[in-house]
C-alpha cells in the first residue's frame, strides 16, 4: 500500500474522495433496491391501467358509461356478462375460438416434434434452406394469403369449420413450434440418444419414453406460444368462418349497432377474452422463466 | 384446380422453379457442395447462391417493370446472366 | 453440436412439410396466378401480364404506406428494445413477486389483437376514456380522429404497451441463465453496475435479443387489427399500414389482380429483410463457434 501515507495535498484529497465513493457505493444498494421497485411498480401500473379501465367499464351500465367519467363503477351491474352468458351467439364465440385453438395446438405439436428433432440432430440436403423457408412463413403477413385461403377452403368444403382455422393457423404456428423445440432439443446432449439406441430402444420408443419427458418444459413453453398466437389472431379466423365456427373476435364486431357502440358489452366480452390467457400463463409460469428464450440461452 | 386460375406463363414459371429445385437436389446427391467465399461478402453454398440469384432476379424484374419502359425480356436476360455469374464466381 | 449427415431425416420432416406446404405453397401459387390476370370469376378472366405490378409500384398511396410502415417498425423497435431490457433488469428474480410480476407483464401478449384495439379505443376516447379525458382536462386538445400526430403517438404507445413484454420476457429468461458465480466475481472485483451490464449481462442477452428483434420486426410489419380498430387507418390515411391497404383492396374492393400483385411485392420486401436478418444471425453464431474453437 503505497498510498497509505499521503505526502501531498493533492494525494490527500484523492484518497478522501476515494473513501467517500466507497462509502457511497456500499450505501447505494438499499436506495437502488427501492428505485428498482418504484420503476417496476410504475411499469405495472402502465400495463394494468388500460385493462382496469376495460374492467371498470364492463361493470357499468351503458347510461353510466355515457353519462360521464367515473373512476369506478358506481352503479355496479352484471347485465353485460349476463347477456354474454345467455346469448348463444356470444358464448359460442368463445367455444369456437377455444376449439380451433386446441385443434391447432394438437396438430402443430404433433408434426413439429419429429421435424424439430431432425433439424437438431441431423444434417441433410437442403436443411438450412428448408429452415429458412419455414421462418419466412412465420413472417408472411396473413393479409397476403387471405383470398386464396378463402378460395382453397371453400373448394375443399372446409369453409366455416373449426378445422379450417386450425389448419390455416398452422402456417405460422408450425414454424414457430419447430423453431422453439429445435432450440430445446439442441440443449439435450446427443450421447443420450446414442446410449438409448445401444440399449436397444427403437426410435419411436426412445422418442416417446425418453426424449419427450426430457424436454417437457420446452413442450410446455411451445404449447403456450401456440396458444398465444392462435388465440390472438383474428384476420384469418374471421375470414374463414361465417356462422358455425365464428370466433369471439368477430362476434365482438356485432356490438356496433344502429344506436352506436354498445360499450358495456364490448368491454365485458373483451374482459372475458383475457381470462383464458391468464389461466394458461399461470400453468406454465415456472417453465416460462426457464425457457422463454426459445431454449437458446 | 379451376379456382387457382392457372395461365401458361405462370405454369412455365413454377415448372422451371420445380425443375431447378429437383436439379439442385440431384446435383447435391451426386457431388455435395462445399461452402466457399467468392465476391459476395459471405461464404455461400450452391443453394445459397441460387437463392440469392432468384431473389435478386425478382427485384430486377420489379425495377424494370415498375420504373422503366424497357421490355420484360431484357429483365429476364439480365437476371439469367446475373444468376450465371453468381453461380460461377459468387 | 456435430450433426450426423443422414438424408433419411427427411422422413421426420415430411408430415410437417406437407401441412405447411398445403397452407403456404398452394395459396402462394394462386396469388402469383391472380397477379397476372384480371379475374372476374374462374371463367371470365383476362391475361394482363405485368400491368398490375407497374400500377402498384407507381401508386403513390401504396408508396406512402410502405414508408409509413418502415417508419412505424423502426420507431417501435427503437423504443421497445431498450425499454424491454430495462424492465428485464428490474424484474424481481425470486419468491412470489417474481411469479406475480411475470404473469402481470405477460398479460398484454395474451389479449386478442382486436381486443387490444378496443381496450385502447375505450381508454383514449375523449368522453369516456381515462387517458383521453385526462389529457383534455389538462388542457391538451387530444383527439385521435382529428390529429394525425395524436393518432400516431397513440398507436406507438399502444404497441409499446402490447409488445414490450415480449422483449422483457425474452431478456428476463436470458438473464436468469447467468450463474450467480459471475455476479459474485463481479462483486469481488468491485465492478460497476455498467460494467456488469456491459460484460456479463449484455453478452448473454445478444442471442435472445436477436430473436426478439426479428419477432418484433415481423409482427410490427404485419400490424393490422390494432390500428384498424383504434383509428381505422385515419385521420385521412395517416395510420394506414401495409396490411390494411392490402385488406381493403382485396376484401373491400375485390380487386384480385392488383391486390395479388401488391401481396407479392409486400412478400418480397419481407423475404429480403428476413433473409438479411437470418444470414446475420447464422454468421454471428458461426463466428462465435469459430471464436470458441
Amino acid at each position: 500500500m503505497t498510498d497509505s501515507m499521503p505526502t501531498t495535498p493533492e494525494a490527500v484529497r484523492k484518497q478522501a474522495a476515494a473513501a467517500d465513493a466507497r462509502r457511497r457505493r456500499q450505501a447505494r444498494p438499499v436506495s437502488r433496491q427501492w428505485r428498482k421497485r418504484g420503476l417496476m411498480a410504475a411499469y405495472i401500473v402502465f400495463v394494468l391501467l388500460p385493462i382496469y379501465w376495460l374492467l371498470n367499464m364492463s361493470f357499468q351500465s351503458n347510461t353510466e358509461i355515457l353519462g360521464g367519467l367515473t373512476l369506478w363503477p358506481e352503479d355496479f351491474t352484471l347485465e353485460h356478462y349476463a347477456r354474454i352468458f345467455t346469448d348463444s351467439s356470444w358464448y359460442m364465440g368463445y367455444v369456437n375460438s377455444i376449439t380451433y385453438v386446441v385443434m391447432n395446438m394438437a396438430i402443430s405439436i404433433a408434426v413439429a416434434l419429429p421435424a424439430a428433432y431432425a433439424f437438431s440432430r441431423y444434417q441433410f440436403i437442403g436443411d438450412k434452406h428448408l429452415f429458412f423457408w419455414l421462418l419466412t412463413n412465420l413472417m408472411a403477413p396473413p393479409a397476403v394469403f387471405l383470398l386464396p385461403y378463402f378460395q382453397l377452403y371453400y373448394t375443399v368444403g372446409l369453409f366455416d369449420t373449426h378445422i379450417a382455422v386450425a389448419l390455416a393457423h398452422c402456417l405460422f404456428n408450425i414454424p414457430l413450434a419447430v423453431w422453439i423445440l429445435e432450440g430445446f432439443m439442441s440443449g439435450v446432449p446427443k450421447e443420450i440418444d446414442e446410449t438409448a439406441f445401444i440399449d436397444g430402444y427403437s426410435f419411436p420408443k426412445f422418442f416417446v419414453r425418453i426424449f419427450i419427458p426430457m424436454i417437457s418444459s420446452g413442450i410446455g413453453v411451445t404449447l403456450f406460444f401456440l396458444f398465444m398466437f392462435s388465440w390472438v389472431e383474428l384476420l384469418l379466423a374471421s375470414t374463414l368462418t361465417a356462422t358455425n365456427a365464428q370466433p369471439i373476435a368477430s362476434v365482438m364486431t356485432q356490438t356496433k349497432g344502429a344506436s352506436g357502440i354498445d360499450w358495456g358489452t364490448l368491454a365485458a366480452a373483451g374482459t372475458l377474452t383475457i381470462l383464458p390467457g391468464i389461466v394458461v400463463v399461470y400453468f406454465v409460469r415456472n417453465h416460462i422463466a426457464k425457457g422463454f428464450a426459445l431454449g437458446r440461452t | 384446380m379451376e379456382w387457382m386460375v392457372w395461365t401458361t406463363p405462370t405454369t412455365i414459371f413454377f415448372s422451371t422453379i420445380a425443375a431447378m429445385l429437383a436439379g439442385m437436389t440431384a446435383w447435391e446427391v451426386a457431388s455435395p457442395s462445399i461452402e466457399r467465399k467468392g465476391f459476395l461478402p459471405i461464404a455461400t453454398t450452391r443453394g445459397d447462391r441460387l437463392f440469392i440469384g432468384l431473389l435478386s432476379a425478382a427485384y430486377i424484374h420489379l425495377l424494370v417493370v415498375g420504373f422503366t419502359p424497357l421490355s420484360i425480356w431484357l429483365a429476364l436476360g439480365t437476371s439469367f446472366l446475373w444468376l450465371l455469374i453468381l453461380m460461377r464466381w459468387g | 453440436m456435430n450433426k450426423v449427415r443422414n438424408n433419411r431425416a427427411w422422413w421426420l420432416i415430411l408430415p410437417m412439410l406437407l401441412l405447411v406446404a398445403f397452407s403456404a405453397i398452394i395459396p402462394l401459387m394462386t396469388v402469383v396466378n391472380y397477379s397476372v390476370q384480371d379475374v372476374f370469376d374462374a371463367n371470365t378472366r383476362f391475361f394482363t401480364g405485368t400491368e398490375w405490378f407497374r400500377e402498384m409500384l407507381n401508386d403513390p398511396a401504396l408508396q406512402a404506406a410502405v414508408l409509413r410502415q418502415f417508419a412505424f417498425s423502426l420507431t417501435v423497435l427503437a423504443i421497445e428494445v431498450p425499454l424491454g431490457i430495462g424492465i428485464a433488469l428490474i424484474m424481481p428474480r425470486k419468491g412470489w413477486q417474481a411469479s406475480a410480476v411475470l404473469i402481470l407483464v405477460t398479460m398484454p401478449l395474451l389479449i386478442p389483437w382486436n381486443v387490444v384495439g378496443s381496450i385502447w379505443q375505450i381508454f383514449t376516447r375523449g368522453d369516456i376514456g381515462l387517458m383521453g379525458w385526462s389529457l383534455r382536462e389538462l388542457g391538451y386538445g387530444y383527439s385521435i380522429t382529428a390529429s394525425p400526430v395524436d393518432a400516431w403517438a397513440t398507436i406507438i404507445l399502444m404497441d409499446i404497451w402490447h409488445w414490450t413484454p415480449l422483449i422483457a420476457l425474452l431478456c428476463y429468461s436470458g438473464l436468469r441463465s447467468i450463474p450467480d458465480a459471475y455476479y459474485q466475481a463481479a462483486r469481488i472485483d468491485r465492478a460497476s453496475t455498467w460494467a456488469v451490464f456491459r460484460y456479463i449481462q449484455l453478452p448473454k442477452l445478444t442471442n435472445v435479443l436477436v430473436i426478439g428483434v426479428l419477432l418484433r420486426f415481423m409482427h410490427s410489419f404485419m400490424i393490422y387489427a390494432e390500428p384498424f380498430v383504434l383509428t381505422g387507418g385515419g385521420p385521412g390515411s395517416s395510420t394506414t399500414f401495409l396490411s390494411q391497404s392490402l385488406t381493403t383492396m382485396a376484401i373491400g374492393q375485390q380487386d384480385l389482380g392488383p391486390s395479388a400483385a401488391f401481396s407479392l411485392i409486400y412478400f418480397l420486401i419481407i423475404l429480403l429483410v428476413s433473409w438479411v436478418f437470418y444470414t446475420a444471425i447464422m454468421n454471428m453464431q458461426k463466428d462465435k463457434q469459430d471464436g470458441e474453437a
